[in-house]
């Protein structure tokens, strides 16, 4: 952003594709673990509250005060227990997919009609056979509609990550603030909302293959 | 742990409360810069939603807006901000993180009153329409109070982004809370750092819980279903 400096250098951007691929897998690992951690705890908490609905306001509330918390106030207050570390960045993101995640699948399973579950029952499905063949495959457009949303803004809080040492593409925002070199700026900040929609895409077309009933004939 | 004492030492110096870095000083920085950002995406995307939502004309946009919002990554937004306060001469700090806020501040606002709007029993307003209130007068006097707890549902949630994301200006050389955090981390003062992170959260929290009460309160008994889209 200096005088006469074009705001996107492109022999900046050829010169390091394999810094660019290399931030990707970080990006893209970053938040895999942190959405797919995320999905397994938020599934066994959305059970228990069907199965104990009093349990809903107390995970409801501690979720949610977990998902107020701005980002980097979360990771810094990691920092005394568990460092400048990975540990810290996918704790903290962990954190952030599980409101969001919790009550789509709640929102999923409670949705199934009462008459299915009941012909489920009539057929002599056992209530473990009734949730895996019945419930969660009707529930999952609802549940696919929180990953969407859970993945898409973990992708947006992984370049914050870049703060405390982690960061994928948010590495390249951080080194462009610190140079004041908008080529990396824009670069770091593109690369992560490409990714998003990418990644958004992909969940868009996996829900498809896997609830073939819901598509218009 | 020492740290938890370090940092309540931190609370207690009295030379944390004066200067240009004080506690209090850093406090009304954040809520300034929120409070002006929050205000001008209020006044762009409630007269949007709330038109959109009358003429029920780009429903799809309306929606879509929100999740394109989310799309946008807070530190994204930042790094995008910066170059054009550059270019537009606005130097550094306030300015880069204002533009920034703003179109974070947008979608969750523009969305609710669209779909609070929408979502307002059209014979309501055809009888409105026969008794003879024009169009202004459906908006103000039926629309809005009966979209008005989805309305506040998206602001509260604006405020909270906007709180949590005015916390990054200072890596762009921004007063507010984020100073506290930044500087710790760049100094490697842990005392700092935590009373920092503590102070952000809490503000966080106070403007959850604060938005929050002032929904129930402006709510009219009759509409209270306590559910929101966000």
């Amino acid at each position: 952003m200096t005088e006469g400096e074009p705001l996107i250098r492109w022999d900046w951007v050829a010169g390091h594709l394999d810094e660019i691929g290399q931030r990707l897998v970080e990006h893209v690992e970053l938040t895999a673990i942190a959405v797919g951690i995320g999905f397994v705890i938020a599934f066994g908490l959305a059970l228990l509250i069907i199965r104990r609905p009093r349990l809903e306001s107390p995970i409801t509330f501690v979720t949610g005060t977990l998902y107020t918390i701005p980002s980097l106030a979360l990771f810094v207050l990691l920092i005394p227990y568990t460092g400048l570390s990975l540990l810290t960045a996918e704790i903290g993101l962990v954190s952030y997919t599980l409101l969001i995640l919790i009550r789509n699948i709640v929102r999923g399973i409670r949705g199934v009609p009462a008459d299915v579950l009941e012909a489920a029952t009539g057929m002599g499905y056992t209530p473990r056979e009734r949730l895996w063949r019945v419930e969660v495959p009707l529930a999952l457009a609802v549940i696919i509609a929180g990953v969407r949303v859970a993945t898409i803004s973990t992708i947006g809080l992984v370049t914050v990550t870049a703060l405390i040492g982690q960061g994928g593409f948010g590495y390249f925002i951080l080194i462009g603030i610190q140079r004041f070199f908008s080529t990396e700026l824009i670069v770091g900040a593109a690369c992560s909302v490409a990714l998003a929609i990418a990644a958004d895409a992909l969940l868009v077309l996996l829900q498809r293959r896997l609830t073939p009933w819901t598509r218009p004939a | 742990m020492s740290l938890f004492v370090d940092t309540a030492k931190w609370f207690v110096d009295p030379a944390h409360y004066r200067g240009s870095d004080a506690v209090q000083t850093r406090v009304f920085e954040h809520i300034e810069l929120s409070a002006l950002a929050l205000t001008v995406a209020a006044l762009i995307a409630l007269p949007i939603g709330l038109y959109l939502g009358h003429t029920g004309r780009l429903g799809f946009v309306a929606v879509n807006v929100a999740n394109i919002g989310r799309a946008l990554p807070s530190l994204a937004l930042l790094a995008f901000a910066l170059p054009i306060a550059f270019a537009l001469g606005l130097g550094l700090g306030f300015w880069p993180t204002f533009i920034a806020l703003v179109p974070l501040a947008i979608p969750p606002m523009l969305t609710n009153a669209y779909v609070g709007t929408r979502a307002v029993d059209r014979d309501v307003i055809e009888s409105a329409r026969g008794m003879g209130i024009g169009e202004l007068g459906i908006v103000r006097r039926i629309e809005l109070p009966l979209a008005l707890p989805l309305v506040l549902a998206g602001m509260r949630t604006s405020a909270v982004n906007v709180v949590a994301t005015a916390t990054l200006g200072a890596l762009v050389a921004g007063g507010g809370l984020g100073r506290y955090i930044v500087d710790g981390l760049g100094l490697q003062e842990y005392d700092r750092l935590f009373a920092g992170a503590l102070l952000v959260a809490l503000l966080a929290i106070a403007v959850e819980v604060a938005f929050g009460t002032f929904e129930r309160l402006a709510t009219s008994p009759g509409l209270r279903t306590g559910s929101a889209t966000f």
